[in-house]
């Protein structure tokens, strides 16, 4: 099981819970989990069916550009954080 | 450390673009000639917030000499969506309007016209000839003015998104960030000691010194062709396509050599306007900006307005930490408030903390990224209050930061964990340096020090390598050169092979022959774009193996490849150049290729120490010593990794001591020549000296982290620190200029 | 504005007899860069603050920015381009080289110009000498450190040479 932190920002939606064990071998099926266990969850990180172009993905500490279809593994951590650059 | 012995890897060569860059014969974009090119100027709104009534080009247009004049009507209608840039994403309909203003100005600079003419003379008389009429508006410059409700609105329909929640009503709030880690407020109540301050700093220019510059072509085909200064070709071909409206692969983006960069040479201002006046006059059409332009019009910085507090137990762990941030965007949303946020606890286990930043909307020129952007604000507020921790609980200001530094496992505010790092072996190398341990004395002086941290990013890099007959290699790659990117990639690829670095002719391509690159920025190139010449090195072995055993009658897993590059099949070991010479011979040739896209972070970590003093008669401080370390991970070419360090140090001391944008009254810019700016001078500094930490990364096949932008993030923090140890005064506005300091040196006397 | 009547200027640049017509708005750098093709020299600024259009005038140092093209008549000017003696770098140019005293190259000729006349005249200069007489040329991107440190090196290599 994957344990993927809520974004402090969508805490109102889980209603004060932090993070949540999720199966699922990639974020489009965490992002539709979380959607059922917590509704309106897709609506506030998504655009168009992707992960929103201002948020990335972490994953085990990467920040994954694959967005929806970016891989989890069974212990993986998964956050969603806001895009960063660089000069 | 890495023990690894390299024999390329950690030399210093001559830069293969060396020559051509001490004879003048290099080429940037302002030295780009075309036949039948044009020059064009921009004129620019004198106000800081108008509403364009009017635009009247008739006169301009009939000038002798002028081909074409363009103004907002002439830009396509764009949708307002993001798009994603590769390296952070664009609202199109902001971009494109921030290239040539539609109804309304939001800054002083901010284009309205543009004319192409025979000569650069010609065309700004004619500009001038234009009659705008506009309805001046009130405007706002400071940021916490700016998000009061009853702020000069600079978007109508603008909302504040927090994270997907979307405000009811308009204000100049874009953005709202929140980050909590475990329970600040409770950690706050079991604190023993707490320290909290305000800080403000102003906003800052990259101060690259050649201006922003383009040459557009335009092909009665359709085919546009771009020559510019830019970080980023394929970033730069983007913009323009989406801005035009037109097919990504009509455009063509060379980039020319560039004149600094620093973060602000990924957005584009001129290149659709460029393309629009040689659309229109069918000649090619070159701008380049005036230094005013520069300033006003390109894309300085974040200012920023920070409240931070920290709580710590009387053995110095800090527990708790608390940060309300707001960071100018600039006329258009999309500042630096990610970063910020995700760095003012960066460097620190910090068990609780909670993280709050703002993107504010204001009339200056959209921000843009400069060297770790975001991150130099907030090291000023947090590292200052690490000191004041240290001071109240009687430690040592090197032991506290020792005792809290994050490491391997730590959790970041926003989340994730950090992998290996070297936040501690720089501290370390702080302790054991010379600097640390010759006694400063003297009056009025002082010595400061302080950590800093910057991501480095990954992103998609491409390379490609032909074999020549003799064995060496032309290698094509596409991240422009900024700082000597040609020579630290070509190493790690002269390594892999068992070659000389010479035997490399590396070559920067454009969009139509370079694979896809992305942005020379991030700390990303030496790093992403290394690593795909060392796996295109890696292709070359490959197709050499399977080659080979064909020639040697034996199987390609029969033959290895050694460290030193050489091939052993059977009884046979031939070098890299042997085999390739006589693979040509026997009819192959051969191209490697390869493209990365590493994700991990490369957690660039450094810490400083200044030595400063202070005269008490003018407030002016003058730097006496300065020591600059870093984890690079494994320095490529050391000289170039120290470049790095000094220069961006150099820049974070320009940051903390002189450099500002002065608005007048009218939220205009008062100081926009390099005269009144004031970067340092050659005389305004001392030596640099830096101490390069190799921890080793284990995503990079050498170990390479990015060490680019990190080194401007302590010079504010460690210098505001120096001040206080000697005057006893501490500083929280940037910049730390004589005036400033003076003034809070007199009320610092008065109140004690 | 109509363009002004063109002015016939006569002058040796980098060693050689050269006229051109210019305007008499135009500057010294605007001559050299759009009439002769000498794009060595760079605009940072265009006002004197930035240093990386140096020329030598008769010897001297001068932002080319600030010389009108007719004020150079009978003038001996030295740009960038000439400071190498034909394929042989000048010890001011291989010690930037080697030292890494430039990054992204575009303040580098105005450093190698100004470097070159101080050490002309005083090849031993110290540390402040050269943070003193250089501190009209801006860079960004070294911190200047090593560029010091070369123009030291080519000073020491040129009173070895002499």
């Amino acid at each position: 099981m994957a344990t993927v932190f809520i974004p402090a920002q969508l805490r109102e939606l889980s209603g004060g819970v932090q993070s949540v064990e999720i199966e699922a071998r990639n974020v489009r099926e965490i992002v539709d989990q979380l959607d059922e266990m917590f509704p309106g969850f897709k609506d506030r990180i998504c655009t168009d069916g992707n992960i929103s172009p201002s948020l990335q993905v972490s994953i085990d500490s990467i920040m994954t550009s694959r967005g929806m279809i970016a891989k989890v593994k069974p212990q993986s951590e998964v956050h969603f954080i806001p895009a960063i650059g660089g000069g | 450390m890495t023990s690894t012995q390299y024999r390329v890897i950690g030399s210093r060569p001559v830069r293969h673009d060396g020559a051509d860059k001490v004879t003048g014969k290099a080429i940037y974009t302002a030295d780009t000639k075309l036949p039948g090119m044009l020059a064009g100027f921009v004129l620019r709104s004198p106000h800081a917030h108008a509403k364009i009534v009017s635009i009247d080009t008739s006169e301009a247009e009939t000038t002798p000499g002028v081909h074409a004049v363009v103004t907002g009507k002439d830009f396509p209608n764009v949708e307002n969506k993001m798009a994603d840039l590769g390296e952070g994403s664009v609202n199109l309909a902001y971009l494109s309007s921030n290239c040539m203003a539609q109804q309304k100005v939001l800054y002083r600079g901010h284009a309205v016209a543009a004319v192409a003419a025979t000569d650069v003379h010609i065309a700004e008389a004619a500009a001038k000839k234009i009659k705008v009429e506009y309805e001046v508006l009130d405007s706002v410059t400071w940021v916490l003015d700016a998000m009061k409700e009853d702020a000069p609105l600079l978007h109508a329909d603008l909302v504040t998104d927090s994270m997907g929640d979307k405000a009811e009503n308009p204000s100049n709030i874009p953005v709202h960030l929140h980050f909590e880690k475990g329970d600040a407020g409770k950690a706050f109540e079991e604190a023993d000691v707490i320290v909290e301050r305000e800080f403000k700093t102003a906003t800052v220019h990259q101060g690259y010194i050649e201006p922003h510059a383009v040459v557009a072509d335009y092909n009665e085909d359709g085919r546009l062709k771009i020559w510019t200064a830019t970080q980023g070709s394929f970033t730069a071909r983007q913009q323009t396509a989406e801005v035009l409206q037109i097919p990504l692969g009509n455009v063509l983006v060379t980039p020319c050599e560039i004149g600094g960069g620093f973060g602000g040479k990924i957005t584009v201002y001129l290149e659709p306007t460029a393309a629009i006046l040689s659309k229109k006059s069918g000649r090619p059409v070159r701008i380049t900006m005036t230094r005013a332009d520069v300033f006003e019009a390109s894309g300085p910085t974040p200012g920023s307005f920070m409240r931070v507090k920290i709580g710590a137990k009387n053995d110095g762990t800090m527990i708790a930490g608390e940060a309300w941030l707001a960071y100018d965007a600039g006329a258009y949303p999309g500042g630096m408030i990610g970063p910020g946020c995700m760095c003012v606890f960066s460097c620190y286990d910090i068990e609780h903390a909670v993280v709050d930043g703002y993107d504010v909307c204001l009339n200056k020129p959209k921000t843009s990224a400069y060297r770790a952007p975001g991150a130099t604000q907030v090291a000023f507020a947090t590292e200052q209050l690490v000191d004041e921790l240290a001071a109240k609980l009687g430690m040592c200001e090197l032991e506290i930061r020792q005792k809290n530094a994050v490491k391997e496992g730590s959790r970041r505010v926003d989340g994730p964990v950090y992998p290996p790092i070297g936040l501690e072996e720089c501290l370390q190398a702080v302790q054991n340096s010379d600097h640390w341990n010759t006694p400063l004395e003297g009056p009025n002086r002082g010595r400061g020090i302080a950590a800093g941290f910057w991501f480095g990013c990954g992103l998609k890099s491409s390379a490609a390598c032909t074999v020549n007959s003799d064995g060496t290699i032309n290698l094509l790659e596409g991240s422009t050169d900024i700082g000597g990117s040609r020579t630290s990639i070509a190493m790690q690829l002269a390594e892999v092979l068992g070659l000389e670095a010479d035997d490399i002719n590396p070559m920067v391509g454009d969009t139509d022959t370079a694979g896809y690159t992305d942005v020379t920025g991030g700390s990303r190139v030496t790093f992403a774009t290394g690593m795909a010449a060392y796996e295109a090195g890696r292709d070359l072995q490959q197709q050499m193996k399977t080659l080979a055993a064909d020639l040697w009658d034996c199987s390609a897993d029969e033959i290895t490849v050694g460290e030193d590059g050489s091939f052993t099949g059977g009884d046979k070991t031939v070098g890299f150049k042997e085999l390739a010479t006589e693979l040509f011979q026997a009819g192959e040739h051969l191209v490697g290729r390869a493209t990365v896209s590493p994700e991990c972070p490369t957690n660039g970590f450094g810490a400083q120490i200044a030595d400063i003093e202070v005269d008490p008669e003018t407030g002016k401080v003058t730097v006496l010593r300065y020591t600059t370390i870093q984890d690079a991970g494994k320095a490529i070419h050391p000289s170039y990794v120290e470049g790095q360090l000094q220069g961006g140090t150099v820049q974070g001391i320009g940051w903390a001591l002189n450099e500002e944008y002065f608005y007048k009254a009218d939220d205009t810019m008062a100081n926009a020549s390099f005269l009144d700016y004031r970067m340092p001078t050659m005389l305004d500094v001392p030596m640099i000296d830096t101490i390069i930490v190799e921890t080793g990364n284990p995503d990079h096949p050498y170990g390479v982290r990015g060490v680019g932008e990190t080194p401007i993030v302590p010079p504010p923090a460690a210098l505001a620190n120096a001040i206080f140890n000697a005057t006893n005064t501490r500083m929280t506005e940037l910049p730390m200029s004589p005036p400033k300091l003076w003034k809070a040196m007199q009320s610092n006397q008065t109140s004690e | 504005m109509s363009a002004s009547k063109k002015a016939h200027v006569t002058t040796t640049i980098n060693g050689e007899s050269t006229d051109f017509l210019c305007e008499p708005r135009h500057s010294l750098l605007e001559v050299l860069r759009d009439n002769l093709g000498l794009t060595g020299s760079k605009e940072g600024c265009n006002n004197g603050n930035c240093g990386a259009c140096t020329v030598l005038l008769n010897g001297r140092p001068v932002d080319s920015c600030l010389v009108l093209g007719v004020e150079v008549e009978g003038a001996e000017i030295e740009t960038v381009e000439g400071i190498a003696c034909s394929s042989n770098l000048h010890p001011v140019q291989q010690c930037f080289l080697e030292g890494a005293a430039l990054q992204c190259g575009i303040c580098t000729p105005g450093f190698l110009v100004a470097s070159k006349a101080l050490l002309d005249k005083d090849p031993n200069a110290s540390e402040e000498t050269i943070r003193f007489d250089l501190s009209g040329n801006l860079c960004r991107c070294t911190g200047y450190d090593k560029i010091v440190r070369a123009v030291q090196a080519a000073g020491q290599q040129m009173s070895a040479e002499a």
